[in-house]
């Protein structure tokens, strides 16, 4: 599968994550953001760019309870409950987060 | 109620919340293959479902505990950085064997910041306490 995007095509796996993070682009992350029905605010890409940062540092795409608990660590408990969370990311914010971030599906996903 | 009940009630609710308890024994030079890499995955998958994991490195296993590794030089994919991660997985057990060390001629020293350095013996008479043993 691909996304058409400033008439190129990025090539994604069958259910849409990057399969380059090189690819990835802000004006990227709207585009798929839009196929999942999510509209950016500030405080989605907070959480997206965390979850970038993460994967740079640490190589792997953080499951839900590793996120919540780093995002604990960098912004207090009011930032990372997963109520608040899947308020941003209805679907799943490990899943939809790494997606919009351009990172691979994390394993140990679902 | 009285309290003899409630503790009653207490117990038959406690016991089916038993947590499975894996020992996750890593023997292998960081690149055999991909031996380290699943090793270090079923250990995020088994912490992501809230199991209980502790990780040892023995033999050539501690080679994968060494700071400076460049995976990326020989088109790896760097899972050594995970390591500085599993603080984030609840897995905080981390064991190497001092004596495996000794034997490479490499230091007390990892990248763990708080791992326990055991000798083989000492390692041996740790592992009887886990349910699951899995060996990479």
């Amino acid at each position: 599968m691909a996304i058409e995007f400033n008439n190129q095509q990025i090539d994604t796996d069958s259910q849409g994550y990057l399969l380059n993070i090189n690819d990835w682009h802000k004006d990227l992350a709207c585009i798929i953001a839009k196929e999942e029905n999510i509209e950016l605010t500030p405080a989605h890409w907070e959480v997206v760019n965390f979850v970038r940062d993460f994967y740079i540092t640490y190589k792997t795409s953080p499951a839900i309870r590793a996120l919540t608990k780093a995002l604990k660590a960098e912004y207090g408990e009011e930032k990372a409950n997963s109520r608040y969370l899947y308020r941003l990311f209805p679907k799943g914010p490990a899943k939809q987060a790494t997606k919009i971030a351009g990172l691979p599906k994390p394993a140990r996903c679902i | 109620m009285s309290s003899s009940q409630n503790s009653a009630t207490n117990l038959q609710e406690m016991s089916p919340i038993t947590v499975t308890r894996y020992a996750i024994i890593n023997t292998s030079a960081p690149f055999d293959r991909l031996k380290g890499k699943e090793s270090l995955d079923a250990a995020l998958i088994l912490a992501s479902y809230e199991m209980d994991v502790s990780l040892f490195f023995i033999g050539n296993g501690v080679y994968q505990t060494q700071a400076n590794q460049q995976a990326e030089s020989i088109a790896h994919k760097d899972y050594l950085a995970t390591f500085k991660a599993l603080e984030f997985y609840d897995i905080e057990d981390i064991y190497l064997c001092q004596d495996s060390l000794t034997e490479r001629g490499l230091a007390t020293d990892s990248v763990f910041d708080d791992a326990q350095y055991l000798s083989a013996e000492q390692i041996k008479a740790l592992l009887p306490q886990f349910d699951v043993v899995l060996t990479f």
